[in-house]
């Protein structure tokens, strides 16, 4: 009888650890108001970068998205790069075309050729995106989320199709952090309303559990939605999911290495990889629902 | 007055009591930091604990705390395999009281201020004092690597079962110098990394730089030392289990020889990562193949040895299969030290060999935070079988015996490698499932992991409140131990 006992036990907590798959049915809709065509200047000057707080100068004035590039904004992009011929569909993929990596063959590096490369998968079941043969589309809801399930080439393309290119690492920390030195874009201290990382209690994070789903851009403003208070959390510059939500692709090119690296930390982190100066990186062709990206230009 | 010399006699002057006030101080660390991260965090219950006790926890230096945290725990734990080897191997008893002194005073002091300093705010004070701590605990090592001199003539060996070279130098005896100076040599391959991070609060986790193309040689150097610290205190402990089963015959001639090399050829590999990184995990892997083939030799004598000394108690001759497992599940605490040795190849080792075999195909593939999760679970399981043979051992010191004792034996092997299983699976999620399906996954492990550790966790917490309690009895079982070392004393 005991040992009955103890196998309903775990019977019942296994199966209460097994949370349901993603039900875009339950998601809730929120208009949170932001712009995502809206850009911020960062003005040019040096600051402190890095958990050392190194003194780096940026010697130019540059303007960065206020939010991350949405679902929307990437369909939109898509349907005008494929009528222009810049990306191709392969097999259930969207690709286009890299002029490869200097390759110095360093241990552990690998050559990153010439050639079309992945820029979103049609078929990954976190695919945001549709494609009925002719339209890319956005699931319903998922409108004014950050474009994720994107690869390094695929957010490199759109940002220069629009006119831009990815942040580098020191531009994307100092329009984060500002020139005070601060941990967070909007001070030293994260609490759960600031932004969405793992089990924040956000009320996209019953969608999928602790690991959580992503936030509707500009989510973290001070606004009260679905009766979930959020606090205001920009960055200096005005820039909103500096921190959580998605890791942001930037873009530079290292020597004798062939990842890229991102920033701001996402759904699926502790607090303490949204901590303006943590790195992630990964292959350029890695894509995941917990990575997306956005764009500055240069100011003429 | 007198109970209370009495008492701190028994604590800080007797091999038990030392070890007691390790475990305990080790127990009340992991309690009340462990509610700073993980599902502790996630409850709430972190929010309580920085109030409760005014931790000072700037998130810029979180790299910085950790460091110190590990540190202090890993003196603690240190200092308790020396209070054992002081006791197990002959030496003289100033010898072994002046070491232990200097090893209690040294990682009590570097746990006490090196907390103070990292947790509730910046005062040097308490940083140079979380230093000296650690001066003494390295002073202490010294006198210990002098105190087990193999090549002392009273301490040659004759006995033809115990491993010996021809003129009788103690093999065993040289395994445990050995990785004695092979420890203090890595200690200072950390220590001069440490103070050069340490200066300007430049610290940094190993697991964060591992694929910086290239990295700076004391980055190298802090990488090496943090492997090998805690290869050689798992090689410390496995002669320890060695001593506890009296290791000795054919096996044993072969196991010690290898324990030695297998020490020196593994220290020298993770040194040489740094200036010569390309051979160094070359090096590693032969050491590493050597101490490990001394651990099985060991795993072997001391399963037989159970085997045979349970059916000889109950007089069976000719034991079924049945039998013989029953035989060797019989005592959970010495079978669980060897098993978790044997277990460590499924949860640590193995997974650390497929992880260097299919580094670029498959690790790195994966973006850096996951290979991160990785690297984290692999040397927390390695720390956690390490705590847990520990914890078997200073059970079996303390004289368990019948229920409590086969109680107290299985939820720690089972509870424990339920845990370190889920975390396993959990580090190596990527195998099986991707990031948008991993949520059942995550959770069944994180559940499991949890679970397990917490049930453990209350395995520890019942032993030492059982003895926080018996040091309020007169005749308690502290006494008794109290006047056992003191007859060894005499």
């Amino acid at each position: 009888m005991k040992r009955a006992w103890l196998v309903l036990i775990l019977v019942a907590m296994l199966t209460a650890a097994c949370a349901a798959y993603p039900s875009a049915a339950t998601l809730p809709v929120v208009d949170t108001g932001a712009n995502p065509d809206a850009w911020a200047k960062i003005p040019a000057g040096k600051f402190w970068m890095g958990i050392h707080r190194e003194e780096t100068d940026i010697p130019f004035d540059f303007e960065m998205m206020v939010t991350d590039v949405t679902n929307a904004q990437y369909a939109q992009y898509l349907n005008a790069a494929w009528a222009a011929g810049k990306v191709k569909i392969v097999n259930d993929t969207v690709v286009g075309h890299y002029a490869g990596d200097k390759f110095m063959g360093v241990k552990h590096e690998k050559e990153i050729k010439a050639g079309d490369w992945l820029h979103i998968p049609l078929k990954d079941p976190s695919q945001r995106l549709t494609f009925d043969g002719k339209l890319f589309a956005v699931q319903a809801r998922y409108e004014n989320h950050p474009m994720t399930v994107v690869s390094w080439f695929g957010a490199k393309a759109y940002c220069e199709f629009i006119g831009g290119r990815l942040p580098t690492e020191a531009e994307w920390e100092k329009a984060a952090r500002g020139t005070d030195g601060r941990s967070y874009p909007w001070g030293n201290k994260i609490v759960r309303n600031n932004a969405n990382y793992y089990s924040s209690q956000d009320p996209f994070e019953k969608n999928l559990g602790a690991q959580g789903n992503t936030t509707p851009v500009g989510f973290y403003n001070g606004k009260t939605f679905e009766s979930y208070q959020t606090l205001d959390s920009p960055s200096p510059y005005g820039l909103y999911d500096m921190a959580g939500n998605v890791w942001q692709w930037t873009g530079d090119i290292y020597p004798d290495v062939h990842y890229r690296y991102m920033r701001g930390g996402s759904k699926g982190n502790y607090e303490y990889d949204l901590r303006v100066w943590t790195r992630n990186s990964a292959e350029p062709d890695y894509v995941s629902p917990s990575v997306g990206f956005r764009c500055v230009r240069n100011v003429k | 007055m007198h109970a209370i010399s009495r008492r701190f006699n028994y604590l800080f002057r007797s091999t038990k009591g030392l070890i007691l006030v390790a475990i305990a101080l080790i127990s009340l660390v992991t309690a009340i930091w462990g509610m700073l991260s993980g599902p502790m965090a996630e409850l709430g219950l972190r929010d309580v604990v920085v109030r409760l006790f005014g931790f000072q926890l700037v998130d810029a230096e979180r790299e910085g705390r950790i460091f110190m945290l590990y540190h202090t725990i890993a003196m603690a734990v240190i200092a308790i395999e020396v209070y054992i080897i002081t006791a197990i191997v002959p030496m003289k008893k100033q010898e072994q009281s002046t070491i232990n002194a200097l090893i209690t005073v040294g990682y009590i002091t570097s746990m006490i201020f090196g907390l103070g300093f990292a947790y509730f705010g910046h005062n040097w004070v308490l940083h140079g004092l979380f230093l000296f701590g650690q001066s003494l605990v390295f002073f202490s090592g010294i006198l210990f690597a002098l105190a087990l001199w193999p090549w002392k003539k009273e301490y040659s060996v004759q006995d033809p079962e115990y491993a010996h070279a021809p003129g009788g130098l103690d093999l065993e005896r040289t395994a445990f110098f050995a990785m004695a100076v092979a420890t203090l040599i890595s200690a200072l391959f950390g220590a001069v990394p440490g103070s050069y991070f340490g200066n300007g609060f430049e610290s940094f986790l190993a697991e964060d730089v591992v694929r910086e193309p290239h990295k700076a040689s004391l980055a190298l150097a802090v990488i090496g030392h943090l492997h090998i610290m805690l290869a050689l205190i798992a090689v410390a402990l496995a002669l320890i289990v060695g001593r506890w089963l009296d290791f000795k015959g054919k096996l044993h001639k072969f196991a010690m020889p290898l324990m030695v090399a297998g020490s020196m050829v593994l220290s020298m590999g993770a040194w040489f990562v740094v200036p010569f990184q390309a051979i160094a995990h070359a090096i590693i892997y032969g050491g590493s193949t050597l101490v490990m083939l001394g651990a099985l030799l060991l795993v072997i004598f001391g399963w037989t040895k159970l085997i045979r000394e349970r059916l000889s108690e109950q007089g069976i001759r000719k034991a079924s299969l049945s039998q013989g497992l029953a035989a060797l599940l019989h005592d959970p605490l010495k079978f669980g030290s060897l098993w978790q040795m044997v277990y460590m190849n499924f949860t640590v080792s193995g997974v650390g060999i497929f992880m260097a075999i299919k580094l670029d195909k498959i690790i790195r593939v994966w973006p850096a935070r996951e290979e991160r999760i990785a690297l984290t679970g692999h040397w927390h399981i390695l720390s956690g079988i390490i705590a847990t043979i520990i914890l078997l051992y200073y059970a079996d010191l303390v004289g368990l015996k019948g229920k409590v004792r086969q109680g107290f034996g299985w939820v720690v092997i089972l509870a424990s490698d339920v845990a370190f299983g889920a975390v396993t699976v959990f580090e190596l999620k990527r195998l099986w499932v991707s990031e948008a399906a991993q949520q059942p996954l995550v959770n069944t492990t994180m559940l499991l992991g949890d679970a397990g550790l917490a049930t453990v966790l209350v395995a520890l917490a019942a032993l030492m409140v059982w003895r926080l309690i018996d040091l309020f009895k007169k005749k308690g079982r502290w006494a008794s131990e109290l006047a056992e070392a003191k007859e060894v004393q005499q």
